[in-house]
């Protein structure tokens, strides 16, 4: 069973946004301790390496399989390099890392278990943060609309999509418990950004949680 | 001293720089040797160097462009025996991004050079004749440690950065394991941790060209009024090619003739891309020392720096807090990508702050010379975060 409450969010924290950065990055900010070593997977244009930088004091690297991406970080100062997380996490040692991050990146792996397995063997701890297709909306969408979901959030067409394994909360548990990997904390957002009730059931999250941030860690 | 010679047959340029060159030259005399890899030391001996900029009070702006195989200090100035522009003014300058109205840049002719600091074509003070072959074999780790004086010599104890592509790259990498105290960034360029076997094959054949030509005389040209500028010639054409791309040569030349509209049927140099060869092997040799060809050539040969540190290249830069930024070009075939990335992969073992970005470009090796916007930004970019950290005030 999840420790859903192990320990409150900071919501000081999440709510603190100095410079208007996304709500599921500023979640997952919270999530990491001050000065830890960060690993961030697919980090983008380093909007998420930059924040805990600036606000966390954190010594943070990245991976980014765009080049556009790698450079925009690189220019910004970040320690980023250009890689794919299917094959280039195997290339770091055990316990590299406090805590390993993939953010809205799980989905467009090839094999998210053993991403998520490479995660957990470099860092102590995992951040992992993905939309959930279990969203209301997106069951509305194939139950009336009979096509693939599009959203604000997931724009892309089914045949052009990076995104190539999507999943649910539910499944993410599930996932979780198959792969070993113990549930620390978990946190989902609504449709507007704003973290669900705590207390509420897992159902409840699956069906109103428009994404979910998960930490991690291995079951020892 | 050198024995005068019939200027038609020798360069007046390279000699006469190898020995009076036309930079500040850093003297070491018999009570600082440098220490060479080859298990002697080197007495006395010079270094020619270049600078740009101002050395801030705090003396914490100095940055060491190293050069390749066939470059010199003549970074961003007017190079004095050919009257080009310096080899790298694109990338260092005012406002560049190695911006020398920021920065302290300083270039050194590498040991075994010809453009001033000591290389076989200097006098061996002994003998009163050029060293030629008698020079001590160079390595990659001679020449950084030559950098090293050079810097206590200048008062400077720390560098800002140092940067390089191809053997320069090297050298910046060797400098990240040797001295990882005295660097805080470190961007080597277009490059790896060793000379690969194919990379040794092709210098062994600009080698053997040097030496297969009757005026090599033993390597003893210079004392015998000749000069192998074919074979070095025929060496530059085939390094030449290297350094390109089938991409580049045929966007550049394609399969187009040369002032004629039909092939003569001879070996005339019908083709564009002929006539571009030798015209690069015939400049190559106006300025350039056959000598210090092979020296330097050797040097890339032999530079392996996993083997210093037990096999193991993470090694050399473990406990390192220097910032490193790995470049590579997607078309270079000489430093594919993939040498970068085992160079990241052991700086990441190593816990070394490292970025990695590899420019899209199909101009080949040498794209690190020439003007690519995206690498430009990239060093831009890493070099102004670094100088953040640095506390390097705009």
């Amino acid at each position: 069973m999840l420790a859903q409450t192990k320990r409150d969010l900071t919501m000081a924290e999440v709510v603190r946004d100095p410079a208007g950065a996304r709500v599921d990055l500023l979640l997952v900010a919270a999530m990491v301790e001050r000065g830890a070593r960060v690993l961030d997977v697919g980090c983008g244009d380093g909007e998420l390496l930059k924040l805990l930088r600036d606000e966390r004091d954190v010594d943070g690297r990245g991976i980014e399989l765009s080049r556009e991406g790698v450079n925009e970080c690189v220019a910004k100062g970040l320690a980023v390099i250009q890689g794919d997380a299917d094959t280039d996490l195997a290339d770091y040692p055990d316990d590299a890392f406090d805590y390993v991050i993939l953010s809205q990146t799980l989905q467009a792996t090839r094999q998210p278990r053993v991403v998520l397995e490479q995660m957990l063997r470099i860092g102590r701890r995992a951040i992992v943060s993905f939309p959930n297709f279990g969203h209301w909306r997106i069951r509305l969408q194939i139950l009336f609309g009979g096509r693939m979901p599009s959203t604000d959030n997931l724009p892309h067409t089914w045949y052009d999509t990076p995104n190539i394994h999507f999943c649910t909360i539910k499944d993410f548990r599930d996932l979780c418990d198959v792969a070993g990997i113990r549930l620390e904390r978990a946190v989902a957002l609504d449709a507007w950004g704003k973290p669900l009730r705590l207390t509420a059931p897992w159902w409840f999250w699956n069906l109103f949680g428009e994404q979910a941030v998960f930490l991690l860690s291995r079951k020892s | 001293m050198v024995q005068v010679t019939d200027s038609t047959t020798r360069e007046p340029g390279t000699t006469r720089e190898a020995e009076q060159p036309r930079s500040p030259v850093a003297r070491f005399g018999p009570d600082r040797p440098l220490r060479l890899d080859a298990g002697v030391d080197l007495a006395p001996f010079q270094i020619a160097y270049q600078t740009y900029g101002t050395l801030n009070a705090a003396r914490s702006n100095a940055v060491l462009v190293c050069h390749a195989l066939t470059g010199d200090q003549h970074v961003a100035n007017v190079h004095p025996v050919t009257g080009k522009p310096g080899w790298w003014e694109t990338m260092v300058g005012p406002g560049r991004p190695i911006d020398t109205e920021r920065y302290f840049v300083i270039c050194s002719n590498v040991v075994g050079g010809c453009m001033g600091t000591t290389g076989p074509a200097s006098i061996n003070p002994q003998t009163g004749q050029p060293w030629a072959l008698g020079l001590p074999v160079i390595t990659v780790r001679d020449m950084v440690r030559a950098q090293a004086m050079l810097l206590d010599h200048l008062g400077i104890d720390s560098l800002f950065a140092v940067l390089g592509g191809s053997m320069g790259g090297m050298q910046v990498l060797q400098w990240a394991a040797s001295y990882p105290h005295r660097v805080f960034a470190a961007l080597p360029i277009a490059t790896g941790a060793r000379h690969s076997a194919q990379n040794i094959a092709f210098h062994e054949v600009g080698r053997q060209a040097v030496m297969a030509d009757p005026e090599w005389r033993g390597g003893n040209y210079l004392v015998e009024g000749t000069n192998p500028r074919r074979g070095l010639a025929v060496a530059r054409m085939g390094a030449h090619i290297t350094y390109l791309s089938d991409a580049a040569l045929h966007r550049k030349f394609g399969r187009r003739l040369q002032d004629r509209d039909n092939p003569t049927f001879s070996f005339d140099a019908d083709f564009q891309v002929e006539s571009y060869l030798r015209h690069q092997g015939i400049s190559f040799v106006e300025r350039f020392d056959a000598n210090s060809y092979l020296y330097l050539t050797r040097a890339m040969d032999y530079f392996d720096l996993a083997a210093d540190y037990g096999g193991v290249l993470a090694h050399a830069f473990k406990g390192s807090k220097t910032r490193v930024c790995v470049i590579s070009f997607t078309s270079d075939w000489l430093f594919p990508t993939s040498e970068s990335r085992a160079v990241v992969h052991a700086l990441n073992a190593a816990g070394v702050p490292v970025s990695f970005a590899e420019i899209e470009s199909d101009k080949g090796h040498d794209a690190f010379l020439l003007d690519e916007p995206e690498f430009f930004a990239i060093v831009r970019g890493f070099l102004e975060g670094a100088a953040r950290l640095r506390g390097l005030e705009r």
